[in-house]
């Protein structure tokens, strides 16, 4: 109450310490730049120059030409399903491994689980290309898992394993776990070990503590998760064109072999234009979605 | 808190006592629990009371059946549950952490235990109302844990520890959170409660003033062992031994010396004529800060009191008391403590001064010396 009556005339330093404040603001925007003009250059010119491409007709003017196509032509069509399908079973693939992972790596001691987190890590870091080559010589016709599994009588005959969908999810799956595992780890590791005492104390077997407790408290970390693995696997390239062998044509391959075929760039824009919208408006109603979550379970 | 006329104080929940017999468990090589035997009445309010690692905790966790113990039976009531896993035990318990559940209401955190033992949802809706209502907390059921405050959350964890009815209370340092003044209104309200459900409360903590202040019985736990199961007025008056004496309360301890002939002598004051226990021990003379007063040496009657004389090494006012160290031939430090009305010149003394100490002789408290008998 005091101090508001005293504004009218100026304190001491008053001004100057007001200079000093507006200085340290400047002197913080300033450390931001280099991070803006960086997202200027790399992001928004080329998007922007996506844009102006996808909407300029074979003859250099402005027109719809790239996306009527896209509407006339059922091929199209096609690889945006095929680009959704996959992404939706690789994210559920990465959830149904990925769950009992990390709540394994959640029940571990830290120590223990560091270890076992850098085992999940590890091929996170080898490169992309040489995993997906690897899981070629793994999975093909005379590949080691075909002979093994015949040796042990599993199949007689080698099975189609590779070079089609479930080569795809198979590779897909393995190098998206992480992105799933990790934010799941991080938000189950934030869930209290009181918390499952106090269930188990109030009358709840183990079986209703982790669907009561544990599993909603987890759903922060698993929507995240599963939203990054979405979002990358739907812009996904080497994986599906190595391992799908042609016949897994998503989006992102798509759009190689129309600049490589027909070097379009205005119908390689487009598909590239249209999967970034889908793309943004799935987050969107993601968050929608997630915020309806908080309604549900709470702000965790 | 409010004698709201609820169902709890029906009657429906009659109290269960527990038995404790030769409990122990082991964490490597260290004892945590050292065959513990306890016996908790049926409806008392008892607390369990030591320094951090004296296996309190492991105790109350072993209680609720949160950690398997290598040996020893737990009973409530006749009933055998050291196999019993913890949903299964159907007992009370307000966490240190309160571990509310984050992602529902306040009324959902209490009607949890409620639905698990499928309680219809009117019945459900009337006695989360009414524990509510018994923690003060009327009107926000509604209420996201997080909009809450440290006291309300105790509160909750409390309503949700009890609405279910069940005959054993447990609670792990439950008030170490709140500030002090808090912690000591809910010291009395939780006492209330606990008159008001008549349930056998087993309550651990660390802080001796909180045992002293809730407890029927106080037990004085130390490296995994039971060293002194008393009431709080005992165990303030009557330490078992210099660990009790020393960990509640304030105390000076002096070393006594014995004459062969059941007299005990600090130098050259006579502490007691006619000691019978054993002479080969060692014992002390343990003081309370606050049973000594200013005496006029030539004043004092030695038949009723002791008188001790020295300098004042330090003083220091703390409010309500004052707080000084007499130094006894540069030897010893007496404690001594004394109320701060305006017009004593007790409130006067200065490093230096010469000073007088009595101690009457029904004040004097006779203990073995070391931390075990």
């Amino acid at each position: 109450m005091s101090a508001s009556t005293a504004s009218k005339t100026e304190g001491i330093n008053e001004k100057l310490l007001r200079i000093q404040g507006i200085r340290e603001q400047r002197l913080l925007l300033s450390l931001a730049t280099p991070a803006v003009l960086a997202i200027v250059a790399i992001i928004v010119i080329p998007v922007g120059w996506l844009f102006y491409l996808s909407f300029t007709g074979s003859n250099g003017h402005l027109s719809l030409e790239n996306y009527q196509r896209m509407i006339e032509y059922k091929s199209y069509a096609r690889v945006f399903v095929t680009t959704f399908q996959v992404s939706i079973l690789t994210t559920l693939i990465c959830i149904l491994i990925g769950y009992p992972l990390a709540y394994f790596l959640a029940m571990l001691p830290q120590r223990l689980a560091g270890f076992f987190m850098l085992a999940v890590l590890l091929p996170f870091w080898t490169s992309l290309l040489v995993r997906t080559y690897a899981w070629l010589v793994l999975l093909q016709k005379n590949g080691i898992l075909n002979d093994f599994a015949m040796s042990v009588g599993l199949w007689d005959t080698p099975v189609k394993l590779v070079h089609n969908l479930t080569g795809t999810l198979i590779g897909m799956a393995h190098i998206m776990l992480p992105f799933l595992v990790l934010p799941l780890y991080g938000s189950m590791r934030k869930i209290q070990r009181d918390l499952m005492h106090a269930a188990a104390n109030l009358g709840a077997s183990p079986v209703q503590s982790f669907w009561k407790i544990y599993f909603p408290l987890s759903m922060s970390g698993m929507v995240a998760g599963s939203l990054i693995v979405f979002v990358l696997c739907l812009g996904f390239y080497v994986t599906p064109a190595v391992l799908g062998g042609g016949r897994v044509v998503m989006v992102a391959t798509q759009i190689t072999a129309i600049l490589e075929n027909q070097y379009n760039w205005g119908a390689a824009s487009a598909l590239g234009v249209v999967l970034l919208i889908a793309t943004l408006v799935i987050l969107y109603a993601a968050t929608k979605l997630m915020k309806l979550d908080a309604a549900l379970f709470g702000k965790h | 808190m409010s004698s709201h006329p609820d169902s709890e104080s029906s009657g429906a929940s009659t109290a269960l006592p527990i038995h404790i017999q030769g409990l122990t468990k082991k964490y490597g090589q260290m004892f945590a629990l050292d065959s513990v035997d306890l016996e908790v009445k049926s409806g008392e309010f008892l607390t369990l009371l030591g320094p951090s690692g004296s296996g309190k905790t492991t105790l109350l966790m072993a209680i609720a059946g949160f950690n398997r113990p290598d040996a020893g039976s737990i009973r409530f009531g006749e009933t055998e549950v050291i196999l019993t896993p913890p949903h299964q035990r159907n007992v009370g318990m307000v966490f240190q952490s309160y571990a509310l559940f984050p992602h529902m209401s306040v009324a959902e955190n209490i009607a949890f235990p409620l639905k698990l033992r499928g309680i219809a949802a009117a019945e459900t809706a009337q006695r989360v109302e009414a524990a509510l209502t018994t923690v003060q907390l009327d009107g926000l059921g509604d209420r996201d844990i997080e909009q809450l405050s440290g006291g309300q959350r105790q509160r909750v964890a409390l309503a949700r520890a009890f609405v279910f009815r069940p005959r054993i209370l447990l609670m792990d340092e439950p008030l170490s959170a709140l500030d002090k003044k808090l912690r000591e209104q809910m010291q009395i309200e939780l006492k209330h409660l606990h008159e008001q459900l008549g349930v056998t409360t087993v309550y651990v903590t660390h802080d001796q003033r909180e045992a002293l202040t809730m407890s029927d019985r106080i037990v004085v736990i130390n490296h995994g062992k039971l060293t002194q199961i008393d009431t709080p007025h005992n165990i303030y008056n009557h330490p078992a031994n210099a660990f009790v004496a020393d960990f509640i309360g304030e105390s000076t301890m002096l070393p006594l010396e014995h004459d062969g002939s059941g007299k005990l002598f600090f130098q050259d004051h006579l502490v007691e004529t006619d000691f019978k226990t054993d002479a080969a021990r060692n014992w002390s003379l343990v003081i309370r800060p606050e049973r000594l007063f200013m005496a006029d040496k030539k004043a004092v009657d030695s038949e009723k009191a002791i008188v001790f004389s020295g300098v004042v090494r330090d003083f220091v006012f703390q409010g309500e008391t004052a707080f000084a160290l007499m130094s006894i031939n540069d030897k010893y430090d007496l404690a001594f403590r004394f109320g701060t009305d305006s017009s004593s010149s007790q409130n006067i003394l200065q490093a230096g001064d010469q000073v007088s100490l009595g101690l009457n002789r029904s004040d004097v408290i006779i203990i073995p010396q070391g931390d075990d008998s």
